[in-house]
């Protein structure tokens, strides 16, 4: 059973699939409307979410199907004890397809393991968080009409942030992207996430401490927060908090067709002021995550035969 | 200092000084009861130095471990007093419950029951990661 964990789950052929599909959802909504009537979108969020398990549902009610969860991780199975494989055994038995955050990292591997039903990734832990990457590559698609040739510049926390690693993961497979890793010393890519995703692809980058010398030639600005639970010294996190403050008078450093992403939420990394600008993209991540979440989960049930199962047939079958 | 040679068993040989220890106690040889003789030290011709591990019965063992533990490792099967089977060690592709993920976020500790399964990351530098949470293996 195909499940989605981690962003190199997925080709570069399926990501376009995935782009293709989405793009089709948003020029022709209608066509998709009912095309998962019947089918059953099990969210499992063992820790507090609201955008990603609302992005979640908000896809399946537009695909058509409906959603089941549970009210809280608090009143959940788990909170008497039972394992994350006998979780999704039960709720394989329910639902047609699982999205699963929890706090612990790996545990969608583990529910991916023992679901009998396809499973996507809402977020282990610090690990991974695919389809917040699948946003982030249609936004980019949207925004600059290609996926190669671009410069990336990522600033905050490089070190902790799991969107950035899936970020360089996926987009490191694209033929002449460059990479300008913006970060203080302590908040560096880790040396093992540098060594597989560009080193030994050979993708070139460069690391430095200055946001605004590496301003002018970058295509993408991708911001991050830096965040207090991360560290052990309230003292260091007070340096380092305000290292990165994205304001309208910074954004002069840009060129005019400089895209700014976030993951979001954000807390003072990008002022208020920069959200009039239109180079500023990250409420439309948010939308376009919940259309690549609409891709990736009919690509799931297809793979799955569920689609069909369910009779669908003529202009309400995507071709995937 | 001799050791008498077996007549049935596996001799483990050519491993690096100082690590017969570590595969004898990560294979689990200390709850074996058959004659096991751990030998440190002996010179040799190749190593200078290395230690030898002979157990006397044909028992079943992980060659992953030695593997992981000490590549450069060979593994010979006795019987009869002859050397019947002469194996090379190289580094597994997967190494399943033979170390911890020290990880306190990671979902294997908190969920018991599960394998500790840790997949060769990079062979250069002998570099295992969880399958679970990618934390490098220490």
């Amino acid at each position: 059973m195909r499940s989605i964990i981690d962003i190199l789950d997925l080709s570069t052929e399926e990501l376009d699939e995935l782009i293709a599909t989405a793009l089709d959802i948003i020029g022709h909504p209608r066509k998709y409307s009912h095309i998962c009537d019947g089918l059953k979108l099990a969210t499992l969020f063992f820790e507090p979410s609201t955008r990603t398990r609302m992005s979640f549902e908000a896809a399946m009610y537009e695909l058509g199907g409906h959603v089941i969860s549970m009210a809280s991780a608090a009143s959940s199975s788990a909170a008497k004890g039972e394992s994350v494989a006998d979780t999704v055994k039960v709720i394989s038995c329910y639902a047609d397809i699982i999205a699963i955050r929890h706090p612990k990292e790996g545990a969608a591997l583990v529910a991916a393991n023992n679901a009998s039903i396809p499973v996507i990734n809402g977020g282990d832990g610090g690990h991974c968080h695919p389809t917040q990457t699948l946003a982030d590559l249609l936004t980019i698609y949207r925004e600059k009409g290609r996926l190669d040739g671009l410069t990336i510049g990522v600033c905050g926390d490089l070190k902790f942030g799991r969107t950035v690693h899936s970020l360089i993961n996926a987009m490191s497979r694209y033929e002449g992207t460059r990479f300008v890793l913006i970060s203080p010393e302590e908040l560096r890519v880790p040396d093992y996430v540098i060594n597989e995703a560009l080193v030994r692809k050979g993708v070139p980058y460069s690391e430095t401490t200055d946001l605004d010398k590496a301003m002018p030639e970058l295509d993408i600005l991708y911001m991050t927060r830096i965040q207090r639970e991360r560290f052990f010294n309230e003292e260091e996190y007070l340096r380092l908090k305000d290292s990165y403050i994205l304001t309208a008078d910074r954004m002069k450093n840009a060129g005019d067709d400089m895209i700014v992403m976030h993951p979001l939420p954000r807390v003072n990394e990008i002022s208020v002021a920069v959200d009039d600008d239109p180079r500023a993209c990250y409420f439309k991540q948010v939308l376009n995550g919940k259309y690549m979440r609409m891709a990736l989960m009919l690509k799931l049930l297809a793979e799955a035969g569920k689609l069909e199962s369910t009779g669908l047939n003529g202009s309400r079958t995507v071709t995937l | 200092m001799n050791v008498d040679p077996i007549k049935n068993g596996i001799v483990i040989d050519h491993i690096t000084a100082g690590k017969g220890a570590q595969i004898y106690s990560l294979l689990g040889l200390d709850s074996l009861d058959v004659s096991v003789a751990l030998i440190r030290n002996v010179a040799s011709k190749r190593l200078g130095r290395k230690d030898i591990i002979k157990i006397d019965a044909e028992i079943p063992v992980d060659f992953d471990v030695i593997g992981y533990v000490d590549p450069g490792a060979t593994v010979n099967i006795i019987r009869n007093g002859s050397t019947v089977e002469k194996r090379t060690m190289e580094l597994p592709e997967l190494l399943t419950d033979v170390i911890k993920c020290r990880n306190p976020r990671c979902i294997t500790t908190t969920e018991q029951e599960l394998k500790h399964v840790f997949r060769l990351a990079d062979a250069e530098k002998m570099e295992y990661r969880c399958i679970y949470c990618e934390t490098k293996a220490e």
